[in-house]
C-alpha cells in the first residue's frame, strides 16, 4: 500500500511540530524517518497511524483519504517504542489480540494456528506461554512485531524500534527485520535518531529537522550527497574547516579543493576523518598530532593546525605516528557549503 | 482541529463533571450564597463574635499543638519503619493506618474512655494533676490520633526510595551522622514533610465526631468551631451555622492553596531550566 | 533497597543507642495513642457482660442502624466507583483545558470539614435551601431522611476511588490502551481487556477505603440526617446517642461492630498492598519528578 502525506502540518504547545510536510512511500518500500529528538519524526509516524491527527493537510493510503479514519479502523500495525505489551497478557495472548477484538470472527483454532505461525516468522516457538515480564527486551521487541503483524497490516509502522536494546541485539534485529520485510514485503516506516540503523535497513532515508524534512534519498545518494552542513554532521564524523570560494575552488589554510557552483565568498569545508590523510612532508594544511586512538579497524588521528582547529584523521593501521609529529592533513575528498 | 485517538472522553468528562457539579461545587456554592446573603456588616457580626473568635482559636492553637507533635511522632515512626526491622514492625506498619480506618466517633468515645479522670490513663494522669477529657489537652489528643497517618504515609515512600549513595556519598565526605541527616536527608524529606503537615493541620481544623466527645465542649473554653456550627443549626440560626461554615471552608481552601504553593517552591529545584 | 548484614557499613542512624531508642519511643506512643483506643473498645463493650452486649447489637435500632449503614455503603460506593473511573479516564487518557482545575475541585472534599459539607448539603435541599422549597412541596423528602445521608456520604468519599486511580493511569500512560486501539479494539472493550486488569487492585483499594468511610462517616451525616431513632440513625450516630444516654455499654457495643470493619478494612488494604496497590502516588518526592 503506497502511503502519501500532502502538506501535513501539526503544532503543538510544546517545541515538536511538524510543519509542512510532503512524502511519498511506495509500496513494499521500507523507509526510515531519521532525525534528532524534536524533530518531528514520531509525530509524523503517528499521524500516519491515526495515533494524532494533523491539523491540516492530508495523508493518502493509496488513493484513499486515511486523514480522518480512526487508528481502529486504519489497518495500520504500530510497533511502539516501549513495545506496550499487555502484562497480564501471555505472549500468545498479546498476538492473539487483534484477532479477538476484530469485526471479523475467526474460530479460536484458526487463532491459535495463526498465532503459531507469527511465533514462528518471529522464532519465539514454545514462549507463547511466558509473560511479557519473563522474556528478554530483544524477544519483547518480536512478539511487539508479531501482534502488529498478526492484523495483517497494510502498512508497518514502528517506533525507534531497537531503541531500549543493547548493540550486539540490536543488530541482529536489524538484519532480521530486513528478512521479514522481503519475506512479507509490507510497506513499512521507522523512525531512529540512530543513523547507522537508518543507513543499514532501509531502501530510502527521509531525514528532517525542526518539522521539516531537510533531504531523503536512498542511503548511498545522502551518504554521497549531503545537501546541507546539518546533513553532513548528523549522518556521521565530520570535520569543519572555514573557507574562502574565489572562482569555483574552495581555499582553506592551504588545502584547496573543487567548489563548482559555489558563489564567492565565505564557506565551511566538511571533510569526514576517512577523507582526510596525512604526510610527513608535501602540502597540504600544515598541523601538529596532538593524540592518537587505536582502534579496532584502524587509528584515529587528532591533528591542531596552527589556528588550533582539531581535525580527527582516520588513518590505516600499519601507519606509524606518534603525538607531537608535525606534518600536512591533505584532503582526498570534502563538501562545501556557503555559510 | 482537536481530535482524540482514544475514545470515551465525553463520556467521562461528562459524567466526571456532572458528578463533580452536583456533588461537590453545587453544596458549596449554596453555603457562600447563603453566607453572603446575610451582607457584610451582619456576616462580620457573627463570625467575629467572642464566642466565634474563643472557637477559632481553641480550634487553631490545638489543631498547631496536635500537627506539631505529630511532626515528629509521625517522622520518628516513618524512620523506625523503614530503616528499622524489629519484632512487630508489620503489624506496626499496618496499626498506622487505625485512624483512617476507625470512625471518628468511635475514636471520639474510646479516647474519652481512655482519658476521663477515671479512665486507664486519665486515672494516672490526674495524679499527678493533670486532666486530659473536657479540656483543650483532650482536643489536641483527639486531633494527634486522626491526623497522625497523614505525615507517617507521606514521608514513609519517600524515605523508601532515597538513593542510599545520596547517604554514602556524605559520608565519605566525613559527614556526621546528625549533619548527614541535617544537611542531605532532611532537605530531601521536606517536601513530603510539607505535604504532611498541611494535610494533618487542615484535617486538625475541621474534625468534628473524635474531639466533640473528650472536648467538654464548654463554649469559651473548650468549643471548637466545627461543634459552634452544629450548636447555631440546633438553634435554627441558619444564617450563623452558613456564616461560621463558610469561614472553615474559605480556611481550608486557603490551606490548599498553601499546600499547593509550599510543595511547588520545595520542588523547585527539580525543574528543568 | 539494599540488605544490611554485619558486612556493610552503618547507615545514618544506625547506632545501636540510637536505634532502641527511636524503636523504644515509637512503640511505647503508638501503644498509647493507636492500640490502647483500640483494646478500650472491646474491654468496654463487654464491661457489663456478654448478655448487655448481646441484647444491644440485637436492639431493633441497633439492627436498622446498621441496615442503614449497609444501605448508604451500597448506594455511594459503586456511584463514587463509577464516578472514579470515568474521572480517572478523563483525566488520564486525554488533554484538556482545565485538567488541573479539575483535580483540585475533585481533591476538595478531603480538605473540607464534615460540618461544613453537612451544612453545605442543608442549604441546597433543605427548607432554607435552593431547592428545598419546590421538593416540600412535592412532598420529596431529602434531607432528615434517607436520601441526604446518602448524598452528604458521596460527597465525603468522592475523592477515594479517583484518587487511587489517577496516579496509576498517569504513570501507566496511554500507550497500552492505543495499541489495543491500533489493533482494532473498541473503547469498552479496550477498557475491560486492558485498562482494568491493570487498575483491578488499585480499584479495589479505593473502594475498601471508600467504603469504611462511608460506614464510619459521623459529623456530615449528623447534619442531614436529623438524628431519627429507629429511622435515620446510622451506626456511628447511634453510637453517640446511646453514649449520651448514658448507656456506655451499649455505645461500645456498636462502636465494636464498627471497630471490626476498621480492623478487616486494614486487613484487606494490608493484602492489596501485597498485591502492588496504593503505591504509585502523586509525587511529593524529588526523585520521581526530577
Amino acid at each position: 500500500m503506497k502511503i502519501r502525506l500532502d502538506h501535513v502540518v501539526k503544532i503543538f504547545e510544546t517545541f515538536r511540530a511538524v510543519k509542512d510536510v510532503s512524502l511519498e512511500v511506495e509500496s513494499g518500500e521500507l523507509v526510515a524517518l531519521l532525525g534528532p529528538s524534536g524533530s518531528g519524526k514520531t509525530t509524523i509516524l503517528r499521524m500516519v497511524a491515526g495515533l494524532e491527527f494533523a491539523d491540516s493537510g492530508n495523508i493518502y493510503f493509496g488513493d484513499q483519504d486515511a486523514t480522518d479514519i480512526p487508528v481502529r479502523d486504519r489497518g495500520v500495525g504500530f510497533v511502539f517504542q516501549h513495545y506496550a505489551l499487555f502484562p497480564h497478557m501471555t505472549v500468545a495472548e498479546n498476538i492473539a489480540f487483534g484477532m479477538d477484538v476484530s469485526k471479523v470472527k475467526r474460530e479460536k483454532a484458526a487463532i491459535r494456528a495463526r498465532v503459531k505461525e507469527l511465533l514462528r516468522l518471529v522464532r519465539l516457538e514454545g514462549l507463547g506461554d511466558r509473560f511479557p515480564a519473563q522474556i528478554s527486551g530483544g524477544q519483547r521487541q518480536r512478539v511487539a512485531l508479531a501482534r502488529a503483524l498478526a492484523v495483517d497490516p497494510k502498512v508497518l509502522l514502528l517506533d525507534e524500534p531497537f531503541g531500549a536494546l543493547d548493540a550486539n541485539v540490536r543488530r541482529e534485529l536489524r538484519r532480521w527485520l530486513r528478512e521479514i520485510h522481503t519475506t512479507l514485503g509490507i510497506t513499512t516506516l521507522f523512525v531512529t535518531h540512530d543513523q547507522e540503523e537508518a543507513l543499514d535497513l532501509a531502501d530510502r532515508v527521509v531525514i528532517l529537522k525542526d518539522g521539516h524534512i531537510v533531504q531523503q534519498g536512498t542511503p548511498e545518494a545522502v551518504c554521497r550527497d549531503p545537501k546541507s552542513a546539518f546533513v553532513m554532521k548528523f549522518l556521521g564524523d565530520a570535520n569543519m574547516l572555514a573557507a574562502d570560494v574565489r572562482d569555483g575552488k574552495a581555499y582553506a589554510d592551504g588545502a584547496v579543493i573543487d567548489a563548482a557552483g559555489l558563489a564567492d565568498g565565505k564557506a565551511e569545508l566538511y571533510a569526514r576523518p576517512g577523507d582526510l590523510d596525512w604526510a610527513p612532508q608535501g602540502a597540504g594544511i600544515a598541523a601538529t598530532i596532538s593524540r592518537v586512538m587505536d582502534r579496532p579497524g584502524g587509528r584515529r588521528v587528532i591533528a591542531t593546525t596552527r589556528d588550533g582547529v582539531h581535525l580527527e584523521l582516520d588513518l590505516e593501521p600499519e601507519r606509524a605516528v606518534t603525538s607531537g609529529d608535525n606534518g600536512f592533513v591533505t584532503l582526498r575528498r570534502a563538501k562545501v557549503f556557503a555559510a | 482541529m482537536r481530535r482524540n485517538v482514544l475514545p470515551g472522553l465525553r463520556l467521562s468528562l461528562g459524567v466526571t463533571l456532572l458528578y463533580v457539579s452536583l456533588i461537590v461545587v453545587l453544596p458549596l456554592a449554596a453555603l457562600v450564597f447563603k453566607a453572603a446573603s446575610l451582607g457584610p456588616a451582619d456576616y462580620w457580626q457573627i463570625v467575629s463574635s467572642s464566642r466565634a473568635l474563643a472557637s477559632y482559636r481553641v480550634t487553631v492553637l490545638a489543631a498547631l499543638a496536635a500537627t506539631f507533635f505529630n511532626l515528629f511522632l509521625g517522622l520518628a515512626l516513618a524512620w523506625t519503619l523503614v530503616r528499622y526491622r524489629f519484632p512487630g514492625r508489620r503489624i506496626v506498619d499496618a496499626m498506622v493506618d487505625l485512624p483512617f480506618a476507625l470512625p471518628t466517633a468511635v475514636a471520639g468515645i474510646s479516647l474519652t474512655a481512655l482519658f476521663t479522670t477515671n479512665g486507664l490513663f486519665g486515672s494516672i494522669l490526674s495524679d499527678f494533676g493533670i486532666k486530659v477529657a473536657y479540656t483543650p489537652l483532650g482536643i489536641m489528643i483527639a486531633m494527634c490520633f486522626t491526623s497522625l497517618p497523614f505525615i507517617v504515609r507521606t514521608v514513609q515512600p519517600v524515605l523508601e526510595d532515597l538513593d542510599p549513595s545520596l547517604e554514602e556519598a556524605a559520608q565519605s565526605l566525613g559527614g556526621s551522622d546528625w549533619a548527614i541527616f541535617r544537611k542531605v536527608i532532611l532537605p530531601l524529606l521536606t517536601p513530603a514533610l510539607l505535604a504532611g503537615v498541611s494535610l494533618s493541620f487542615a484535617r486538625c481544623l475541621g474534625e468534628f465526631g473524635a474531639i466533640i466527645f473528650i472536648a467538654g465542649n464548654q463554649p469559651m473554653s473548650t468549643e471548637i468551631t466545627a461543634l459552634l456550627i452544629f450548636i447555631r443549626l440546633e438553634e435554627y440560626d441558619y444564617q450563623a451555622a452558613a456564616a461560621i461554615a463558610s469561614v472553615l471552608l474559605f480556611t481550608a481552601f486557603l490551606m490548599l492553596g498553601i499546600t499547593n504553593w509550599l510543595q511547588a517552591r520545595a520542588l523547585r529545584y527539580t525543574l528543568r531550566t | 533497597m539494599r540488605k544490611r548484614t554485619g558486612c556493610t557499613p552503618p547507615r545514618v542512624g544506625d547506632g545501636p543507642f540510637f536505634r532502641r531508642m527511636l524503636i523504644s519511643i515509637v512503640l511505647v506512643v503508638g501503644a498509647f495513642l493507636i492500640l490502647a483506643p483500640l483494646l478500650i473498645i472491646g474491654v468496654e463493650a463487654f464491661a457489663k457482660g456478654w448478655q448487655v452486649y448481646r441484647d444491644t447489637i440485637l436492639h431493633p435500632d441497633t439492627r436498622h442502624a446498621i441496615m442503614l449503614t449497609v444501605l448508604a455503603a451500597l448506594v455511594a460506593v459503586p456511584v463514587n466507583t463509577a464516578f472514579g473511573i470515568a474521572a480517572a479516564w478523563a483525566i488520564t487518557k486525554f488533554d484538556f483545558r482545565g485538567k488541573a482545575f479539575l483535580l483540585v475541585v475533585i481533591e476538595i472534599p478531603f480538605s473540607v470539614s464534615p460540618i461544613v459539607a453537612g451544612v453545605a448539603y442543608l442549604f441546597v435541599y433543605g427548607l432554607q435551601g435552593i431547592f428545598g422549597p419546590t421538593l416540600d412541596a412535592h412532598g420529596i423528602k431529602i434531607l432528615f431522611a434517607i436520601p441526604g445521608i446518602i448524598l452528604a456520604s458521596m460527597f465525603v468519599t468522592a475523592p477515594f476511588v479517583a484518587r487511587e486511580l489517577i496516579p496509576l493511569m498517569q504513570a501507566q500512560g496511554r500507550d497500552l490502551e492505543e495499541a489495543a486501539t491500533s489493533l482494532g479494539a473498541s473503547g469498552w472493550r479496550t477498557f475491560f481487556s486492558v485498562t482494568l486488569p491493570n487498575i483491578k487492585w488499585a480499584l479495589l483499594y479505593g473502594v475498601v477505603l471508600c467504603n469504611a468511610r462511608v460506614m464510619g462517616e459521623f459529623g456530615a451525616v449528623s447534619v442531614v440526617s436529623g438524628n431519627i431513632r429507629g429511622q435515620t440513625n446510622t451506626l456511628p450516630l447511634h453510637i453517640e446517642l446511646l453514649y449520651h444516654d448514658y448507656q456506655a455499654a451499649g455505645a461500645f457495643a456498636s462502636a465494636s461492630i464498627l471497630a471490626l470493619i476498621a480492623v478487616f478494612t486494614i486487613i484487606a488494604k494490608l493484602a492489596l498492598e501485597r498485591r502492588g496497590a496504593g503505591r504509585v502516588r502523586p509525587a511529593v518526592n524529588p526523585a520521581e519528578k526530577a
